[in-house]
């Protein structure tokens, strides 16, 4: 750490701290109330992902998938089986798309509910977070009527899905989209163009475009900075292309492009995108059916390899596979985008004042079961 | 550009016949030696016409066997010109170096301290090569293919099989 100055003191924020979202730690030091350099400790929830995956089946890594980013666990099932599948060169049914495709939507928006409800909490808004979970727990009901689970679903498979939707989902979701919809413009009110909340969040935590692209922020956050790239949309998967979207950007509303704010407001309109979604989504399935049809025997991949990335809440959920054509892989890597989201903190945060860097973790949406895997 | 474009313009405006072309069974990565990457890394950061400005992905595998290879292997796009590449180093175990490529994509500052973490290659040059994820006394590199599990963590015996399991 070199000679220490006279005013200057190091710092440690975690790993139980309620603001950094789980077990991390962050060394700070600082000058007064400004933090001249922030390194994050991480690795306490290590839990050796990699490790076990290459001691048990194909089959039996999906739900340490589930594991990894627990807010959005859909999601994590959804580029896992991707990747098995494409390395075994077998295609689902279209229902089994669009199933997909629709549970993947309603987890994207209980995800960033959880986040701007606890970036809410971070900056001091305790309200929000009641509103946000008001919502969520419906869409956790739902999925607990699908799968009889509501955090770790296990639901995706490789080659189809765990069950086929049970009698009154379909106008279940319609019935949430319609009561949620509206529900945005109470989150605006109360959060979004909050004075309060403004002053906290605007201007704060520049993220430039060839930063974030240099750090490998990807998803909302990388959106904030006023970059429209989207996996679903640029390197499209599943039935992605034949849905209708906007990318949401951030254009520096209320201050700078690709400040804490925008990254905010990227997710609140990420929601809105979410529903419409699952909206075309719902009318254009197929009504019937076997979501086991294209269930493989065996999951025994050939030789070979492939990267698998997909448009997690997070960003750019990627996987490695090495397959040596026996039943368990010879390798299993997961490119977490969250670490990538966590490693910018430093070049943000600096010289800004320990409760505005707290603001800068919470946009963020750091997820920490994925970084430490 | 797609992989075979991509290839041809790198062994003309690269290094002459840098990666040998298969007409046969075309491969879907550029294999890299060590000793090279590094320029090679500069070249498809800096060159108009590569713009590899995003790095995807790093993994490290054990290839284990009787060579017993380490490898790196490097999942780049290029967010202007949307094409993707993937680049393979491998490295002998008696002597897993790799030059560093965390000044040319800031990202891989973090990646490559994962992949120091779990198979123990260095990267020459790297400002800040501290284990990642695993506490920094913690002995061997787990990913190994041949790392045996340690029997104690600072004295607490580790059970290898739960009484009970399975």
């Amino acid at each position: 750490m070199g000679v220490i100055h006279g005013e200057e003191m190091v710092l440690n924020i975690g790993p139980q701290h309620p603001s950094t979202h789980g077990v991390l730690r962050m060394k700070v030091r600082t000058d007064g109330e400004i933090l001249t350099q922030i390194t994050p400790i991480i690795g306490y929830l290590h839990r050796c992902f990699e490790k076990h995956c290459e001691n048990v089946t194909y089959e039996q890594c999906l739900p340490y998938t589930d594991r990894c980013d627990y807010i959005a666990s859909m999601n994590n099932n959804f580029g896992y089986a991707l990747a098995v599948e494409r390395l075994m060169g077998i295609s689902v049914p279209e229902r089994v798309e669009y199933i997909r495709i629709i549970v993947a939507e309603l987890n994207r928006i209980a995800s960033h509910q959880l986040a701007i409800g606890t970036f809410g909490l971070d900056v001091g808004a305790f309200t929000p977070f009641l509103y946000c979970f008001r919502d969520r727990e419906r869409i956790l009901d739902l999925f607990e009527m699908l799968c009889g689970s509501r955090l770790l679903y296990n639901y995706i498979w490789v080659g189809g899905v765990s069950h086929d939707l049970p009698a009154g989902f379909v106008e279940k979701v319609y019935e949430f989209i319609d009561y949620f919809e509206p529900n945005i413009q109470e989150y605006n009110d109360i959060l979004t163009f909050n004075k309060i909340f403004i002053e906290r969040a605007a201007d704060v935590g520049v993220l430039p475009e060839d930063v974030a692209i240099s750090y490998g922020v990807t998803g909302p956050n990388l959106r904030g900075s006023g970059v429209k790239w989207d996996l679903r949309r640029h390197d499209p998967y599943s039935v992605y292309d034949k849905l209708d979207f906007d990318i949401p950007v951030g254009t520096g509303a209320m201050g700078t492009v690709g400040d804490c704010w925008d990254r905010y407001y990227v997710r609140i309109r990420e929601m809105e995108e979410s529903a419409k979604i699952i909206r075309q989504a719902l009318d254009q399935m197929p009504r019937e059916g076997d979501v086991h049809e294209a269930l493989p025997k065996k999951v025994r991949p050939p030789k070979g390899s492939v990267y698998v990335r997909t448009e997690s809440p997070r960003g750019e959920l990627g996987y490695y596979i090495i397959s040596d054509g026996k039943p368990k892989p010879f390798r299993l890597h997961m490119r977490s985008p969250a670490l990538t989201a966590l490693s910018v903190i430093d070049e943000i945060g600096r010289g800004w004042m320990l409760s505005d860097v707290l603001a800068i973790l919470g946009s963020l949406d750091i997820v920490l079961g994925e970084i430490d895997r | 550009m797609n992989f075979l474009e991509l290839v041809n313009y790198i062994n003309s405006n690269f290094v002459k016949n840098f990666v040998p072309v298969e007409v046969e069974a075309p491969a879907d990565h550029i294999d890299c030696p060590a000793d090279r990457w590094r320029s090679l890394a500069e070249f498809l950061r800096s060159d108009e016409d590569m713009e590899f400005d995003s790095m995807m992905c790093i993994t490290g595998v054990d290839y284990g066997g009787e060579e017993g290879n380490l490898g790196v292997i490097y999942n780049l796009f290029s967010m202007s010109h949307q094409h993707k590449l993937e680049v393979r180093v491998t490295v002998p175990k008696y002597k897993p170096v790799i030059p560093t490529v965390e000044n040319i994509w800031r990202i891989a500052d973090w990646f490559e301290r994962e992949v120091f973490d779990m198979f123990g290659i260095e990267f020459d040059g790297h400002r800040d090569l501290r284990r990642l994820l695993l506490p920094e006394d913690w002995e061997g590199y787990p990913l190994r293919k041949d790392y045996e599990f340690p029997e104690t963590y600072h004295g607490i015996p580790i059970n290898k099989v739960k009484e009970g399991w399975e």
